[in-house]
This record gives C-alpha cells, sequence and structure tokens, in this order.
C-alpha cells in the first residue's frame, strides 16, 4: 500500500499575530510556524493505517520555518520517506500550493500510484481553496473530505470512509481507490515521539529535497487580499472585573435579574 | 566439660556426619537460590558501584554497623539495633562452631565455651529477647501503617527466637543438665542451618542483602540514575536496581513517607520493591520475557510518584524506588506511551521552552509591573544571573512573589539581571518523567545562553531549577555554583544589608519545598531569614527531611489526577498547617509550592483560615514599603 | 448577457439548512446592490417543494437527478459543473454562495477548481464596492479578518454560518422555478448508511441552561466542577470538540460544526476559546458568558459578558455564590 500524506505549515495562533506594513497579509518576520492540527492528524491516520495493513508513507511539504522539525519528528514516528519542496514563492496561497504539490507527486518517482492521498480537511488558511479537493481535482482523482476513519481493503480496491456530518451524525462511504481524503481527526489523538528519537533520526535519515517546479502559469488563486485586520467586531462582551468572588457575585445578580436563577 | 556434639554418637554415627549432611543440604538450598539471584543480576545492566571506596565504607559504618536510618523511630531503632548486633554476635559464634563441629580434630573450643564468649552470648541473649519482645508488640499489636503482618514476618520472628533461646537454653542448662544442653545445641545448630536455608525464599533476605545494598548505594546527588533508553524487561535494569527488590525487608517506612499512598494514588513505593522481588525470582521467559511495566506495575502507578524522595530517605536499605520508576517512565516514553495530559506539555515544552505553550517571548512579561528595569544579562555583564524558571515567569498567581523578590533585590543593590527570553525551562522535571532527550535538548540551549551571558553566580526562586542547575548541569558541562534565593537573602541578612523595618508579629509555620530541603539539605536558610524578619515560627510536626510533598513533583503538575484518589498532597498539607495553634499564614519557597496551597486552601473550605505566602513577599514587607520603594537602600 | 446573483441551496435530513436562509438573506442584499435578480440553485431529487420557503430569491434552478439524493461533494460538483456551464452561455452569474458546512465542505473547492473561478473561503460578509462584490473572510481561527476581491468573475464564496440571520432569509413562497437537467455517472464514491450517535442521556439542545467545557478545564478531574454549577442552574454540560475528542464527554454533548446547534437561555463558555468551528453552534443563545484566561480570545466577541481568569478558580467560586444566593433566602424568579 502506498499512502502519501500532504503537510502544511501554517502560522502559530500561539503568538500575537501582526499584520504587515502594508497592511495586506501577515508580518510573517516573527511569526512562528506550526503543523496545521488537522495535517497532524492525517499523518496519525496514515501511520495507524500502515501499522494495522503494511505499506509505505511518504510525506510532502512545501519548505517553510520549522518545516525541518515536522519531518524528522514524522519520520521517528513511522513515514518511510520525506519530501521537502523547496524554491516555491514565499507566501504562497493553497491554490498554487496543491498545484505544486500535485506536480511534484506526479513527477518524482516512486511517488505514483498511490493508493491514498491524505490531507487535513482544512487549515485555517485555506482562503483560496481547501488543499484536499484541489489535490483530487488536480490528480484526477475523488475526494471525500471531513474524514475520521478509514478501512482499506486493497485487494478489493476500496475505502471505507467514515465522515462527519452535523449534529453528531456520521456517514459511512465506500470509496474506490486511489482517492484523496480530507482528514479532520485521527482515530487516536496523534501519538508521542520522544526526542531522543528525533533527534536519533536527525542523525540517521534524511529528508529529501525536490525543487517546486516552475509555474507556467501565476496567479492561479484569482484573489486579491485587500486588507488584513484584526476583527473589528460590533460587539463585544460586558468585562466583569474582580476576583473570582466578586465576579461571581456579580455574575450572580445578572442572572437573577435575567430570571435564570 | 560437656560432651562434644561433634563426636557423640548417634544411632552409630558421630554427630559431625550429621551435622555434614544438615549443612551440605542447607547450604545447597541457599546456594541454588542465592546463585539464581546471582544469575539474574549478571544479566542485568552494568553499574558501576565499586568507586569512592572510602565514601562507601564510611556509608556502611554509619548505616550498617550504627543503624542510623532506623532511628527515626525510636523504639524499633533501638530494638533492631539490639537484633542487629546481637545477630552479628551470634551469626560468628556459630561460625565458629559450624567449623569446630565439621571438623572436630581443630584443637579450637567451642566458641560458646569459652567463658567471656558465652557471657556475651547469654547478654545478647536477653537482650535480643526483649528487642524481640518490643518487635512483636509493635507488629501485633500496635501494628504501624503498611506493615504487613505476613506468615514470613511470623515465622523469621519464631525463629530467631528459637535461635536465641536454644542458645540460652545450651548455657543455662549446661551444668544442670549437660544431656539438655546438647539437645539444645543441636536446636540451635540445626535452627540457624534452616535459617540460612530458607533466608534466600523470605523477606529476611534483606539480612544477607542490605549490607551490600547499602555499600553499593548511589552516591549520585540523590540517586539519579545514569542516562538509559528506560527499562522495562529484566535485563534492561540495572543490577542495583534490581537488587533493591532483594534487599526490602518490607518494613514500610517507605510507604508510611509516601504522599502517593497517603493521598490513596495506586502507587505504593514498598509494593513496587515487591513487584521488583517478583522479578527477580521470575522463571526465565523463554516464550515471553517478563516485563515490569504493564500487568507487574501499571502505567498510572508508573506515573503516580512526585519524585519527592521521602521513600529513599527514609529506607534503610538504601532501595532505589525513584530511579526504577524513572527507568519504566523512560521506557513508557521511548514507546510514546505517555500519560494524556503530560503529552500536551511535552509538546508545548519542545516547541516553546516553556510548559505553559505561551510564547516564549512573553516570558519576562512579568517584568512590566516593575518600575525600574532588570538587566539583560545576556548583553550586560551582572555579578547574579537570575534564573527565573517557567512558573515564575509565566504564572500570573506567582508575578507578586517574583515581582517582591526582584524589588527587594533592587532595592538593596544586589546586581542582578535575568536572561528574558534565552531562558527556557531548566528541565528537572522532564528528566523526572522520563524525557530525557528533550531534557538535553533544553540543556543545550540553555547552556548556549549561559554561556553568552557573563555573571558570577546563578541564583533562582525555583528549587527545581535550583537542583538540576546545581547537580545536574555540571554533569552535562555547567559550573554548579547556584544558589537557592533564601541563601542570597540568607547571605545578605548576615551581612546586614537587608534591615528590618517593621518587625513581622506573625505566627506562621513554613513548608519546606523537597527538592530545597530532602534533595538539597537547605533547611536552615529559609529559617534564619523567617528569624530575623522577627516571625515566631510554629513548626509543622512533618518538617525539615520529614516535609511533606506538595504533590506537584516528578511532572505530577503536568498530569491529570490520579484515579482513586482520596485527598490531594497539597490539602493534606494545608490541613497540616491549618491544624497548629494560632497560626494562619503558610510560608513556601518554591513557585509550585504556591499554586498548589492556594488551590488546597479553596478545595479544603480554608478560605479565610490559612494564607500562602511566599517567603520574598515577607522579606519585602519587613524590609521596607510593601509599594514600590522610591530609593534603594545602601549597605 | 444577463447579470445574476447565485446561491447554492443546502438541504440535508429533509431540511434545508440554516445557512441557505442566512446565505439568501445575504444575497438578497448583494443583488439588490448589484441591481441584478438572485438565483437560489437547489439540488437534490424528489425535492422540489423545498422551494416552498425560498421565497427570498427571485428565481430558483431546480436539478433533480437520482443521485443527488444525498450529498457527496463530488456529484453536487459535477452538476453544478454542468449546470454553469449551460447556464453561462446565457447568464453571467456575479458570484455563487456555497455554504461552508460539514455537509457542503468540499463543493465550493472543485466547482471552481473544475471550472477555474476564484474560490473565497472562510466568508462571513459580502459587501459590494464599486460594482464589486468584496468578501469579507476570517482566518486563523478568528483571529484575523480579510477583505478580498476576485480578479474572475464569478467567484465563488465559501459561505461560513452566521453572517445573517436566518428568519431574514427565508419566505414562505415558492419563487418561479426552471428546471435543468444533468447527466452524472456514478460516482467512485458511495455513502452506504448513517451513523446515528448513540442517545445520550441528555438532549442538550433541548436543555435552557448549558455549561460548556473547553480546554480550559484542563482535564477529566474537572469536570465535576461544570457538572455542579449546572445541576445549580438547572442544566446539562456540553462541550467543545476537543473535550469530545479527548473522550471526556460523549458525541452526543459536542457543540459545533460536527456537533449540536444549541440556542439556550444561558450558554455559560468555561475554558473555550471561541473558534468558528465552535461558535456557529451556539452563538444565537441569549445570554453567553465566557470564561478564558485569554483576553484576546475571540468567544468574548460574540459573549455578551466576559471575565478573564482560570475556569477553574471561578466555576466553584460561582457555585459557592449561587449557594449563598439561594441560602440566604432570595427566592428564584
Amino acid at each position: 500500500m502506498n499512502i502519501l500524506v500532504a503537510l502544511r505549515m501554517v502560522p502559530d495562533v500561539v503568538e500575537e499575530l501582526e499584520v504587515a506594513a502594508d497592511g495586506k497579509w501577515l508580518d510573517l518576520e516573527f511569526v512562528r510556524m506550526v503543523l496545521s492540527e488537522s495535517d497532524d492528524h492525517a499523518l496519525e491516520e496514515a501511520l495507524l493505517i500502515k501499522e494495522r495493513q503494511g505499506g509505505k508513507v511518504t510525506v510532502l511539504a512545501l519548505d517553510a520555518p520549522d518545516l525541518d522539525d515536522v519531518l524528522f519528528s514524522a519520520l521517528a514516528k513511522g513515514v518511510d520517506r520525506a519530501i521537502k519542496i523547496t524554491g516555491a514563492e514565499k507566501g504562497v496561497m493553497t491554490r498554487e500550493a496543491a498545484h505544486v504539490l500535485a506536480r511534484v507527486i506526479s513527477n518524482v518517482p516512486g511517488l505514483l500510484p498511490a493508493d491514498l492521498i491524505l490531507s487535513g480537511t482544512q487549515a485555517y488558511d485555506d482562503l483560496d481553496g481547501l488543499i484536499a479537493p484541489l489535490l483530487g481535482h488536480e490528480l484526477g482523482l475523488p475526494f471525500l473530505g471531513i474524514v475520521t476513519k478509514l478501512d482499506v481493503d486493497l485487494s478489493a480496491g476500496k475505502a471505507r470512509a467514515v465522515k462527519e456530518y452535523p449534529e453528531g451524525v456520521r456517514g459511512e462511504f465506500e470509496v474506490a481507490l486511489p482517492a484523496v481524503f480530507g482528514i479532520q481527526a485521527a482515530e487516536k489523538p496523534p501519538r508521542y515521539v520522544p526526542v531522543a528519537k528525533v533527534r536519533a533520526v536527525m542523525k540517521s535519515q534524511k529528508i529529501e529535497s525536490v525543487p517546486a517546479p516552475a509555474m507556467e502559469e501565476v496567479g492561479l488563486s484569482m484573489i486579491q487580499v485587500l486588507e488584513m485586520s484584526k476583527p473589528q467586531v460590533s460587539g463585544h462582551a460586558v468585562m466583569l472585573q474582580g476576583s473570582p468572588q466578586e465576579v461571581s457575585s456579580g455574575l450572580c445578580a445578572i442572572l437573577v435579574e435575567r430570571g435564570l436563577l | 566439660m560437656l560432651p562434644d556434639p561433634a563426636t557423640a554418637t548417634y544411632f552409630g554415627l558421630p554427630g559431625y556426619v550429621y551435622l555434614w549432611a544438615l549443612t551440605v543440604v542447607a547450604c545447597s538450598v541457599f546456594a541454588v537460590k542465592v546463585l539464581k539471584y546471582i544469575r539474574v543480576l549478571r544479566s542485568a545492566r552494568a553499574e558501576k558501584r565499586w568507586d569512592h571506596l572510602p565514601q562507601r565504607l564510611r556509608l556502611f559504618a554509619v548505616n550498617v554497623l550504627g543503624q542510623r536510618r532506623l532511628v527515626n523511630e525510636p523504639v524499633i531503632g533501638t530494638a533492631h539495633f539490639v537484633i542487629f548486633w546481637a545477630f552479628v554476635l551470634y551469626a560468628a559464634s556459630f561460625g565458629w562452631n559450624l567449623v569446630r563441629g565439621l571438623v572436630p580434630s581443630f584443637p579450637i573450643p567451642y566458641a560458646d565455651d569459652i567463658p567471656p564468649v558465652a557471657i556475651a552470648l547469654e547478654v545478647f541473649a536477653v537482650l535480643g529477647l526483649a528487642a524481640l519482645a518490643v518487635a512483636a508488640v509493635r507488629r501485633y499489636i500496635f501494628t504501624p501503617a503498611h506493615l504487613e503482618r505476613s506468615g514470613d514476618a511470623t515465622l523469621i520472628l519464631a525463629l530467631i527466637t528459637l535461635v536465641l533461646v536454644s542458645s540460652l537454653g545450651r548455657q543455662v542448662l549446661r551444668a544442670r543438665a549437660p544431656e539438655f544442653s546438647l539437645g539444645f545445641w543441636w536446636l540451635h545448630m540445626v535452627t540457624v542451618l534452616g535459617f540460612l536455608a530458607y533466608l534466600p525464599y523470605s523477606k529476611h533476605l534483606h539480612l544477607l542483602a542490605s549490607p551490600f545494598g547499602v555499600f553499593f548505594g548511589s552516591l549520585e546527588p540523590r540517586g539519579m540514575p545514569a542516562p538509559s533508553e528506560g527499562a522495562a524487561l529484566r535485563q534492561e535494569f540495572t543490577w542495583r536496581q534490581l537488587f533493591s527488590g532483594l534487599a526490602c525487608a518490607e518494613c514500610g517506612r517507605c510507604d508510611r513517607a509516601c504522599p502517593s499512598v497517603g493521598s490513596g494514588y495506586p502507587l505504593s513505593p514498598k509494593e513496587l520493591m515487591s513487584r521488583v522481588k517478583e522479578l527477580v525470582r521470575a522463571p526465565d521467559g523463554h516464550v515471553k520475557p517478563v516485563s515490569l511495566v504493564g500487568d507487574m506495575v501499571k502505567p498510572e502507578e508508573i506515573w503516580a510518584c512526585t519524585t519527592c524522595y521521602a521513600c529513599m530517605q527514609q529506607c534503610p536499605v538504601f532501595n532505589e524506588h525513584i530511579p526504577v520508576l524513572m527507568e519504566m517512565r523512560r521506557h513508557l516514553v521511548s514507546q510514546g506511551q505517555v500519560e494524556d495530559r503530560l503529552q500536551e506539555t511535552l509538546t508545548r515544552l519542545t516547541r516553546y521552552g516553556n510548559s505553559f505553550g505561551a510564547s516564549p517571548r512573553a516570558r519576562a512579561k512579568w517584568t512590566q509591573g516593575l518600575d525600574f528595569k532588570i538587566k539583560d544579562a545576556r548583553k550586560e555583564p551582572v555579578e547574579y544571573l537570575w534564573f527565573v524558571g517557567d512558573y515564575a515567569s509565566y504564572d500570573p498567581r506567582l508575578a507578586p512573589a517574583t515581582q517582591a523578590m526582584a524589588r527587594v533585590l533592587h532595592r538593596v543593590g544586589v546586581d542582578f539581571g535575568i536572561l528574558y527570553e534565552g531562558e527556557q525551562n531548566a528541565g528537572n522535571d522532564l528528566r523526572r518523567v522520563g524525557e530525557e532527550g528533550l531534557f538535553e535538548m533544553l540543556v543545550e540551549k540553555n547552556q548556549k545562553a549561559l554561556a553568552g551571558a557573563h555573571f558570577q553566580q546563578i541564583v533562582t526562586t525555583d528549587p527545581h531549577t535550583y537542583h538540576v542547575l546545581k547537580n545536574e548541569y555540571p554533569a552535562m558541562g555547567g559550573d554548579g555554583h547556584v544558589l537557592h534565593y533564601t541563601e542570597l537573602l540568607a547571605q545578605l541578612f548576615r551581612a546586614g544589608k537587608l534591615p528590618l523595618r517593621h518587625s513581622l508579629e506573625l505566627r506562621l509555620t513554613y513548608h519546606d519545598p523537597c527538592y530545597l530541603g530532602r534533595y538539597n539539605g537547605v533547611y536552615e536558610a529559609p529559617r534564619r531569614i523567617l528569624s530575623e524578619l522577627g516571625a515566631t515560627l510554629v513548626e509543622m510536626p512533618r518538617n525539615r527531611g520529614d516535609s511533606y510533598c506538595c504533590g506537584a513533583g516528578g511532572g505530577r503538575i503536568w498530569m491529570e489526577d490520579a484515579p482513586g484518589i482520596k485527598e490531594r498532597p497539597a490539602e493534606n498539607r494545608v490541613r497540616e498547617a491549618a491544624g497548629l495553634r494560632g497560626v494562619e499564614t503558610l510560608v513556601v519557597s518554591c513557585p509550585k509550592d504556591l499554586v498548589m496551597f492556594q488551590d488546597a486552601i479553596k478545595t479544603t473550605g480554608l478560605e479565610g483560615k490559612l494564607i500562602v505566602r511566599d517567603l520574598s513577599e515577607l522579606v519585602e514587607q519587613a524590609t521596607g514599603s510593601a509599594e514600590r520603594s522610591e530609593t534603594s537602600v545602601a549597605a | 448577457m444577463a447579470a445574476e446573483f447565485w446561491v447554492v441551496v443546502e438541504h440535508w435530513g429533509n431540511r434545508i439548512g440554516e445557512i441557505t436562509y442566512e446565505a439568501l438573506a445575504l444575497g438578497r442584499e448583494v443583488a439588490d446592490e448589484l441591481g441584478v435578480p438572485l438565483r437560489a440553485v437547489l439540488l437534490g431529487h424528489n425535492v422540489k417543494e423545498m422551494a416552498q420557503s425560498l421565497g427570498k430569491a427571485d428565481v430558483l434552478t431546480y436539478v433533480d437527478h437520482p443521485l443527488l439524493s444525498e450529498v457527496v461533494a463530488e456529484t453536487t460538483a459535477e452538476a453544478l459543473v454542468q449546470l454553469m456551464k449551460e447556464e453561462m452561455k446565457e447568464r453571467k452569474p456575479r458570484g455563487v454562495i456555497v455554504p461552508l458546512t460539514n455537509v457542503s465542505l468540499g463543493v465550493g473547492t472543485l466547482l471552481a477548481a473544475r471550472l477555474r473561478l476564484p474560490i473565497v473561503n472562510f466568508c462571513k460578509d459580502l459587501k459590494v464596492v464599486d460594482g464589486k462584490v468584496h468578501a469579507k473572510s476570517v482566518l486563523y481561527g478568528g483571529k484575523m479578518e480579510s477583505m478580498v476581491a476576485s480578479d474572475v468573475e464569478p467567484a465563488i464564496f465559501g459561505l461560513w454560518p452566521g453572517a445573517r440571520k436566518a428568519e431574514s432569509g427565508r419566505v414562505d413562497q415558492s419563487p418561479p422555478i426552471e428546471e435543468v437537467a444533468v447527466s452524472l455517472r456514478e460516482p467512485p464514491i458511495r455513502l452506504q448508511r448513517y451513523i446515528q450517535p448513540e442517545a445520550g442521556d441528555v438532549d442538550i439542545s433541548q436543555q435552557e441552561v448549558l455549561v460548556a467545557v473547553g480546554r480550559g478545564i484542563q482535564g477529566r478531574e474537572n469536570l465535576e466542577l461544570a457538572e455542579t454549577l449546572a445541576k445549580d442552574l438547572g442544566g446539562a454540560v456540553c462541550g467543545s470538540r476537543p473535550v469530545i475528542d479527548q473522550g471526556w464527554m460523549p458525541l452526543s454533548r459536542q457543540v459545533g460544526k460536527s456537533g449540536l446547534t444549541v440556542k439556550p437561555k444561558l450558554y455559560l463558555a468555561a475554558g473555550i476559546s471561541g473558534a468558528p468551528e465552535h461558535t456557529e453552534g451556539m452563538k444565537d443563545s441569549a445570554l453567553i458568558v465566557a470564561v478564558n484566561t485569554d483576553p484576546g480570545a475571540p468567544i468574548f466577541n460574540i459573549a455578551h459578558y466576559g471575565i478573564v481568569a482560570d475556569v477553574l478558580e471561578v466555576l466553584p467560586a460561582l457555585h459557592e455564590a449561587i449557594e449563598s444566593n439561594k441560602g440566604g433566602g432570595k427566592h428564584a424568579a
């Protein structure tokens, strides 16, 4: 079984996010990059499938600050091959990223034919499109998103996928392989890999570097960000101040007033 | 003259033939087991414990010959001292008698035929029997907690009694009834031989093992095990760790001191040693090697330890409870099987260098509450580098205490600085949870920051940081000149640099932090400070080395409460403090103690009756106005 | 060529999704600004009567096909592609709103990719500026907003719940219906069955008071603080996704995108940051009180009252306050 996982680094919202001087995007200088949360789950799901049914897992990502740590960590978790795509334009948006990923997947030997291509269902900066359906489109493969469980029957060329609907309802799908899946959550939370193992992997294994193909067309996103800003909210909560005891009595009074107590 | 048992004939054969037979049988039974133990120990991981012989001999003299650790429970301590020396005397005399009995042609008398020896034996028999009576009463009538009244223990008591009685009988009946005296001789020999044979199968193996246990005890600061990949299978532990199971006398002192046991956590240090013994005794698994982790010791037990060191400090045979747990934690970490909430914290530490998952840039945000700028030790030389620590830096509940410390130092004119964002978690608790790789990474980063700074001494407000910087960084290349802030303040008081402005007319009590007290022996500096401040210190029953852990150590502050908990350690401790007459203030000198006790005061409903204050806040209050000072006071 | 503005209708479980009405309300505004008719697009099988409540639109295109009886992104997108290719021979949609929910996720992106059109995701508002449609999109879990314009028309607008009030988009009258046929192949993705969540002991969507816990509760052992409070207030405990993922609460207690939508009289959000995936499930609660240690948490933007403090301190304190309130003889209204 051949599984590909597309990973993306996104700005870490733990830090205070600031807008760049031109007001159109984040100030990327002090931004710390972190692996998109659902991509982490996509990786975990791939590893779980490998553990259950065997196979090979390859991760691919466009180069970004702190990406190497993520790729080495993935190798330490059990990924077989890690590919870093270098030279893509900085600040590229999802549509172009998907195009680059699809080209690399198609051109680098050993990646295709893949049985499963996984990615996170959505990153919080997927402004110009979601990566999983875009990859499906570029590679001519069917796509299913918001997946929380995958069972692969390779001999039948099918997978059974569970997708989330609202209100806690889930849908069970039969998907002909190969296909692209947008993973919402893995069956188990992403595993822990001890730092010592990652450091050992840094010495013993390599990340492959592949140059991004020249873009034969630019402006794939076809959108312009005119302005970025911190949310101006029409309303904001009335803040209750004081010690926990003070705010509690204050809140109690409000609840009594509203007839809730 | 008494008939010689060796030459007297029984059923046509001389006594020594029977003696040989019994001796051979007893020794074989003994040897079979002991050789197996030795084989198991040799197949375990190597560990060098032959170094520093003079130090080891001294440990032996004080703790084996002097029985030092037993006197903390004075009644049984005295009794055991007597029994121990009685045993030494009897072992010597038995050995002598056996040799003479086996080889009747030796031109030496029996030991107990020599009057001074006989007298000594009689005296010790009487004293020994008295001590045994005390021990029996304690064991069966006033049973201490965590002391098992096992059949094995009863049998041992009975056997020792028989040994002493038979010896006494021999002496007493020597003149009046020589045949009975002879009978008692045989009884004595048979009992001792039987005891010898039974020894390796009972908890009384500690008799043989404990002197070795003490001699080969760890000389590392508080028993820190050498870095390893962790251990789960028998051969993955070091021989000394496995030996702990053999040396354990099941006395229960560890359990009596352990905060996990006291809270109803699943962990029991005594049980752990018992499992280690089972591990050593387990048959060689050819199909499936026996693992200590899993069925024998469950993960929730392994994660329940706060590493407070109370168990190891109490243990008279120098057992290594914490290293065994740490090896198992290392094993779990290497398998990625980390307690849920702990995993989140480890990820945050790896990414951000602090356990709060907060931006490293916000580390020095607490300084914004000060009206002066603290020097950046990365940019200018300082005398004292203040290594602040995660909790003191990031937890808003600690900002007042941290700021108070800064103001005091500033007012006194101490030349100090901090590393700002260059500081990362010092790593003490990473080691304790078994993440050696992350510990190494943090050490590298911190040492790089320290190397880029110019300072004479390091001072820290956090005892965990203090311990690891002082004791474990030197092994990794640091230089260990580290002070805890109480030591620095005590020095300043001694030098007269902190004049008292308002004497604190307060009755208060002080909690000794585990990593400052038990781990590093700093008990008096904080007390000196409190007395300088004019406070009346009322000691809690469990003070200094007996201090009861707040429950945060060993990474437990990063984990969920263990299942089955009856009362959190911190709750137990604040009740102890609140129980002191006229005391409404609990003083701490560790940031984690502060937050743990504040929470415990709420959950025990002691709000309004007890308040937690950090020592630095009291110092600030007493040595100047609590508000921001305008000028610094020159010495 | 006649210009229009389109809204794709979302329906699931034989109901039209609330987001459809929100989209129609928004679409109406945009269409009016642009001076063009608003067209609703309804895809499904034997669902023509759903047009009854879609009167906000001026006209409705109805596409019926057996393969559209369940929403599968691939098939729905394919149907829309065919429809748009056909329609765009005569009409010029200035923009197409496609809902961004668990039901329709992926449809917008596939549609945009296959037709080589732009898509703007995470929209929470649309504005007409100088005759062009601009979108206001939310990024980074609610921490940033951006104004976005497209180079090409029509752009697909992936609309997030909450852009407008659903009531203002519902008009119980069917617009004129135009039926269009599409030909669809059996997709390689087939829905076999739905898995209903285990019936929980409590239906949180029926509760008047909810105490919601998020990551800020820090551990399973602290849940009882929330449960005590819920009991005090006569309500139930629910949670955001991370808490359910950890297994501290069953799926039936999840509020948000993949969980339930609730509108209680009181929603006490304890330790919840307020990411859009959660807030879309509770934003219409009558009274929202939020407790969080982060003063910049997005939850404070939709809460009525906010407290910056540790949940583990406030919950017990609130319990105490309520107890003493009761004990002090004050009666509940």
